[in-house]
């Protein structure tokens, strides 16, 4: 469906990624969000405290992350989109809930404008240090979705996916922005409502008496109600069977953990967006995600001057990760490289998926700044050699 | 350490401030302070940082022998980075909901060493005391670790920018509570919750006070078990205030009774430091950009506030009075007879 025009500021902007993504998420219908200061991530909470009561919604400034990670959940059970904002120590904070969400599949958003880690780290400078974090970071098997902008305008853009994803497969969504993305100005355009697609929660059509809070229909997603309309409920981070009731069997965890996974798995080819450039006739393909990919299309744009086949595969759903996609690219680039703001994280997924077919070449950066383009361009030219 | 100082008698903080002259409020050549500075020039505080005043003044307190730990907060920061920072004490930099805890840690350490000639100074703000560090505060409070806790309070989170805490006080701008919608909340009253834990002594202390300040940390020193100062602190960028009145922001505060200057012992003792002269709050109000946009209507309901916390404040001094001694085990850490009569 179309959405709600109330929460679209149409025009042309000229504004930061930290607004955007708050844009973007009042576009998307996002009525609640729960956030606690921490640079670079403020100033999302900062637009929210004044643009959402224009809007019919709510900001809460809590205590701590770990207030404003329940919270959410807490408005999700009251039938509300929700969302919470932070960035490093405050997402480490926010671990236990992550699972919480994942098991009883409360479908939210947790922005996390990446810094320099670990700790305190570097509060005002980019990193991409937290990609395995949000990936395995709460205990227990689960599969998030995460989504990695580049831009002010991809943080408005992705952050209407992103709400989109959360609400389709129920679980949470990790929108993994960077301080360089956050505090970078440039022109957003906001269409109008009517040409903006919101998923709205898929509420169930059974009755009372028949609704079951996990059973799946067939699709693996469960349908939702909200606390007080009628309907029996019972939410548990507790192993718990189709009826919500706990269950401590080997049994109903297998069957639970399963669907968890599953959800997303069998779904990968639907939560695919790679963008590519030229990865038809590569020999070297670029692999990158986030700020670090508006780095690596200058470089690959230098090589390509220069007569080399270098392609780009830049990953804007980073998880579930498009392993079938790089394993497919892997018939023909004999070398990928991988410039990440970390010490080799996603690299480590794309070696993976490549399983030996080609070669896989990290290019590290520990975070403070981003990659110099000429980086890249060297190792394409080792690569391409 | 030059103990100038202790060897005479403390005077009370002085009384009958001149505000037409705030500025030169205390007499400079009768103030008893120790002239040990360990707090060097090379900080990252913004000019006239109420927060490195608060800070200066606690080390010259505590001496040499002392340990600081700090979580994420403005001094955090303001010590500036090693080997160029500016405390000539060790610092311990720790997670932001960790201070106490921390500190905690340290004693332990320490007394397994029998090193007891060591202060460990858990130093935070606002938000890292009312706010995300509370539980780790109230579990050592109700533990009696041996600490001394101080919270610089500047009534907001000004170290990400000025964002609401429960320690800002009702009507204030911050980013968080924008103008339209300002703080509708009256601050948290944390010595209060502290003296419910049955703390052995709890005081609140303002810069403009220091040497009302220095000696409630002597105080605080000689004391085993947990110690709580609440330190009023000016935030100039914060408070949206002139720079050159960061002194006089603060003797504001305590004059026009924002924030009085009392000490309880045991939970249950109150002392009144300073009879304030009860300047019209308006003149503290004035002075602070993010105040600006109230209304008469709500300057009297902050009037009217102060009255009714003074009210509370004397009653609770009265019934400290009239109550009988708390029986043992009801104060963590006090022995029968250690009450004054």
């Amino acid at each position: 469906m179309k959405a709600d025009p109330s929460g679209v500021l149409v025009g042309t902007h000229f504004i930061d990624g930290d607004h955007a993504a708050c844009e973007g998420a009042l576009a998307a219908g996002c009525r609640f969000v729960a956030g606690y200061p921490i640079t670079p991530s403020t100033e999302v909470v900062e637009r929210f405290a004044a643009r959402i009561p224009l809007v019919g919604g709510v900001f809460i400034q809590l205590e701590d992350e770990i207030a404003s990670s329940i919270a959410i959940q807490g408005a999700v059970w009251g039938g509300k989109k929700v969302m919470t904002v932070t960035s490093g120590p405050g997402l480490s904070l926010m671990m236990e809930h992550i699972g919480l969400a994942a098991i009883t599949e409360c479908p939210c958003v947790f922005v996390d404008v990446q810094r320099g880690g670990p700790s305190t780290g570097l509060p005002t400078l980019p990193a991409q240090a937290d990609m395995m974090q949000v990936k395995w970071g709460s205990h227990g098997d689960y599969e998030p979705i995460a989504l990695s902008p580049n831009s002010p305008q991809e943080c408005f853009d992705l952050m209407i996916k992103a709400f989109n994803l959360a609400e389709m497969y129920r679980v949470p969504v990790f929108f993994m922005m960077d301080e360089v993305v956050g505090h970078m100005t440039e022109r957003v355009v906001i269409p109008p409502a009517d040409q903006i697609e919101v998923v709205e929660r898929r509420w169930t059509a059974k009755k009372p008496a028949e609704y079951r809070p996990y059973e799946t229909n067939g699709n693996m997603v469960p349908d939702m109600v909200k606390a007080g309309d009628g309907y029996r409920i019972h939410i548990t981070g507790l192993t718990h069977d189709e009826r919500g009731y706990p269950s401590m069997t080997p049994a109903t965890q297998d069957k639970l953990v399963r669907r968890l996974l599953n959800k997303i798995r069998l779904n990968a080819d639907k939560l695919l967006d790679v963008r590519e450039e030229h990865t038809e006739d590569a020999d070297v393909t670029v692999i990158s995600f986030g700020i670090t990919s508006r780095v690596a299309t200058a470089a690959v744009d230098d090589a390509r001057a220069q007569g080399l086949k270098v392609g780009h595969a830049r990953l804007v759903i980073t998880w579930p990760f498009p392993a079938a996609r790089i394993a497919a690219l892997a018939e023909r680039t004999k070398v990928f490289l991988v410039p990440e703001l970390n010490m080799g994280q996603m690299v480590q997924e794309v070696e993976r998926a490549v399983a030996g077919r080609a070669k896989v070449v990290s290019i590290p950066h520990a975070g403070g700044t981003v990659h110099e383009p000429e980086t890249i361009l060297a190792k394409i030219m080792e690569a391409a050699r | 350490m030059c103990c100038r100082w202790a060897k005479k008698n403390l005077p009370r903080p002085s009384r009958g401030v001149d505000l037409a002259d705030n500025l030169v409020a205390y007499d400079a050549r009768n103030l008893q302070i120790p002239d040990r500075e360990l707090m060097r020039s090379g900080h990252l505080a913004c000019p006239g940082c109420g927060a490195a005043i608060g800070m200066r003044q606690a080390l010259k307190a505590l001496g040499p022998d002392t340990i600081v730990v700090i979580p994420a907060c403005c001094w955090a920061v303001i010590n500036g980075p090693y080997p160029y920072h500016s405390l000539e004490v060790p610092v311990i930099q720790v997670a932001f909901e960790t201070a106490a805890i921390s500190a905690a840690g340290i004693r332990a350490a320490l007394e397994i060493q029998g090193r007891n000639d060591v202060t460990v100074m858990a130093w935070a703000g606002d938000g890292g005391t009312f706010d995300i560090g509370f539980q780790s505060l109230s579990g050592a409070v109700e533990r009696n670790d041996d600490i001394i806790y101080v919270c610089y309070d500047n009534e907001a989170y000004m170290n990400t920018g000025i964002q609401r805490s429960s320690a800002t006080p009702y009507g204030a701008w911050t980013t968080t509570t924008p103008t339209d919608s300002p703080k509708a909340e009256p601050k948290k009253n944390i010595v209060e919750i502290l003296v419910e834990h049955r703390i052995q002594y709890a005081a609140t202390a303002c810069i403009s006070h220091p040497e009302d300040f220095i000696r409630k940390l002597q105080t605080a020193k000689s004391i085993r078990g947990a110690k709580f100062i609440h330190l009023w602190i000016s935030c100039l960028p914060g408070h949206k205030v002139e720079e050159r009145f960061s002194i006089k922001l603060a003797r504001l505060a305590v004059e026009t009774g924002v924030f009085p200057l009392y000490e309880v012992h045991s939970g249950t003792r109150y002392t009144i430091n300073h009879e304030p002269t009860f300047v019209d709050v308006a003149e503290y109000l004035k002075l602070q950009g993010r105040f600006r946009h109230l209304q008469e209507a709500d300057i009297d309901r902050i009037r009217h506030n102060i009255e009714w916390e003074w009210q509370r404040l004397r009653l609770k001094v009265e019934m400290g009075r009239r109550l009988p001694l708390p029986p043992v085990g009801a104060i963590a850490g006090v022995q029968p007879g250690r009450f004054e009569s």
